[in-house]
């Protein structure tokens, strides 16, 4: 992303946003929402897919301990991974990993805007319902109108949600990281590091939580984990 | 309709199941995809039943204009609720009554005795089975090296393989079985699915999280102080994260760790 360029991606990466945070719940859930695709496809929009997929893992990882079960409110993945998907890229070439800051602050704005995007889906949610209200004698009715019209109403208030959602937290967001590059002071390894640990402390948090009830899974992990750490040795 | 329910119990009235017309089952599809466009806290899902159930409604006797296509908007426009992956299976059943005109309380009883079951069944299969599995194979093709485009496409390929095949089942399920499709609830893949997915999880994120790891910090040497104590300190904080599940949720802790870290870094 080119440093004095910047501001040309905010239009497609807030109608990026806005398309994958439509898919979060509203159409078609087809998971195009997922960190590791929506980082990717916001890292890859700035020229940098690379650092958008590195972004992308390591939000994923935060993720699948936030499952959309039930009526459980939960963070809005979708366009806050677009954010941090292009937020990552900051400074970076596209084959190249994500700079130490930019990865740093990509991941943490991504946590922050998924949870201020849950929030928003709450007043989405809230809106759609006070718009109906006035029109449940209609709906009462079969009035056809009133229930496409409903329909296409709370998709279009959505789309509009993800989009504000992603201009908003991306433009404080490059900039922050932009800075952050300049004055990162501790080794990149070490930073991509400790990024790297904390979420991947969360992903394993949640693979033993999430399949415990089933027998023999948490033995299943312990032995795949082992063959993993050998491949990883064996593989250097 | 095709007959896809070969490994169903035998129900009465399947033999009857009328077909169909592929425009038909097109349309509700399509329509399916954005159940959920209008969910919100009073008739959750409820409206979009009805806006996936229209198409089919305007078979009925008088058209779109008729009363009966009126009362049968209404009676499927209210309060509904039910996993969006699973809400086809309650939408081509109730299709299929109000298309044969069954008596309107029958319906009702019926609409409402589906909610529950639709929403539990899904929630334990999709959300807490096939979306973490998936996601671990996307962490897996990551760890392997795959570029970019291979872990996207390879993901939302595996993905939405189940995901729009269970729609598609659902809703062919729905209509085959009408106001018995109770009975499609007992699909092996439904009771046992989350068992079996959830063994494979097990390995997928035991062989993903090293790999996906190593990549992540930069492919650097394993046997080197920094990718050692990420191996180290990964699982430590881990097994704190799963003691201190009923306080603190990982994100918000991760959260907090990242603001302390980009601060100390900036800062000194």
């Amino acid at each position: 992303m080119g440093a004095s360029s910047w501001w040309l991606d905010v239009l497609p990466l807030s109608l990026l946003a806005g398309v994958i945070g439509l898919d979060v719940v509203s159409f078609p859930q087809a998971m195009i929402s997922r960190p590791i695709v929506a980082a990717t496809l916001g890292g890859a929009l700035v020229g940098a897919p690379l650092a958008g997929l590195v972004c992308g893992a390591a939000l994923e990882c935060v993720a699948l301990e936030a499952l959309p079960v039930g009526a459980s409110r939960y963070p809005e993945w979708g366009s806050a991974s677009v954010v941090a998907g292009a937020v990552a890229a900051t400074g970076a070439t596209a084959g190249a990993m994500p700079l130490a800051g930019a990865f740093a602050v990509a991941v943490a704005l991504g946590i922050a805007t998924a949870w201020i995007g849950g929030l928003s889906m709450i007043t989405h949610r809230q809106i759609i319902a006070s718009f109906a209200r006035p029109r449940l004698d209609q709906l009462a009715a079969g009035n056809r109108k009133t229930v496409v019209g409903l329909q296409v109403f709370g998709m279009t208030l959505d789309l509009v949600r993800a989009a504000l959602l992603g201009a908003l937290c991306f433009v404080p967001g490059y900039l922050l990281a932009e800075r952050v590059n300049g004055r990162w002071s501790v080794p990149e390894d070490l930073s991509r590091a400790i990024v790297v640990t904390c979420v991947a402390a969360v992903a394993a948090a949640s693979v033993w939580k999430d399949f415990h009830t089933i027998r023999g899974t948490r033995r299943l992990f312990l032995i795949s984990l082992a063959v993993g750490t050998l491949m990883v040795v064996l593989g250097a | 309709m095709h007959s896809d329910t070969g490994s169903m119990p035998a129900v009465p009235g399947l033999a009857s199941a009328p077909q169909m017309r592929a425009k038909l089952r097109l349309s509700i599809y399509l329509r399916c995809l954005a159940i959920q466009g209008s969910w919100n806290y009073e008739i959750l899902v409820g409206n979009g039943v009805g806006f996936c159930v229209e198409p089919a409604l305007r078979e009925l006797p008088g058209g779109v204009d008729g009363q009966p296509y009126r009362e049968a908007l209404a009676r499927q426009s209210v309060y509904f609720n039910a996993h969006p992956y699973l809400a086809p299976l309650a939408i081509g059943a109730l299709a299929r009554a109000e298309v044969e005109q069954v008596a309107p309380q029958r319906i009702e009883r019926f609409r409402t005795a589906l909610c529950g079951p639709l929403g539990s069944v899904g929630d334990r299969l999709v959300w807490a089975a096939w979306l973490p599995a998936c996601s671990l194979v996307a962490l897996l093709l990551f760890g392997l090296g795959a570029s970019a485009l291979a872990v996207v496409l390879g993901f939302l390929m595996l993905y939405n393989l189940g995901h729009l095949g269970l729609r598609d089942w659902a809703l062919r399920a729905g209509w085959r079985h009408g106001i018995h499709v109770a009975t499609a609830l007992g699909h092996p893949v439904l009771q046992h699915g989350p068992r079996y997915i959830g063994l494979v999880s097990a390995v997928l994120g035991g062989l993903a999280l090293p790999l996906a790891v190593h990549r992540a910090i930069g492919g650097t040497a394993p046997l080197t102080p920094i990718p050692m104590g990420v191996a180290v300190v990964t699982p430590l904080l881990a097994v704190l994260l799963v003691r201190r599940q009923a306080h603190a949720e990982g994100w918000r802790v991760v959260l907090v760790l990242l603001v302390a870290f980009v601060l100390y870094s900036v800062v000194r």
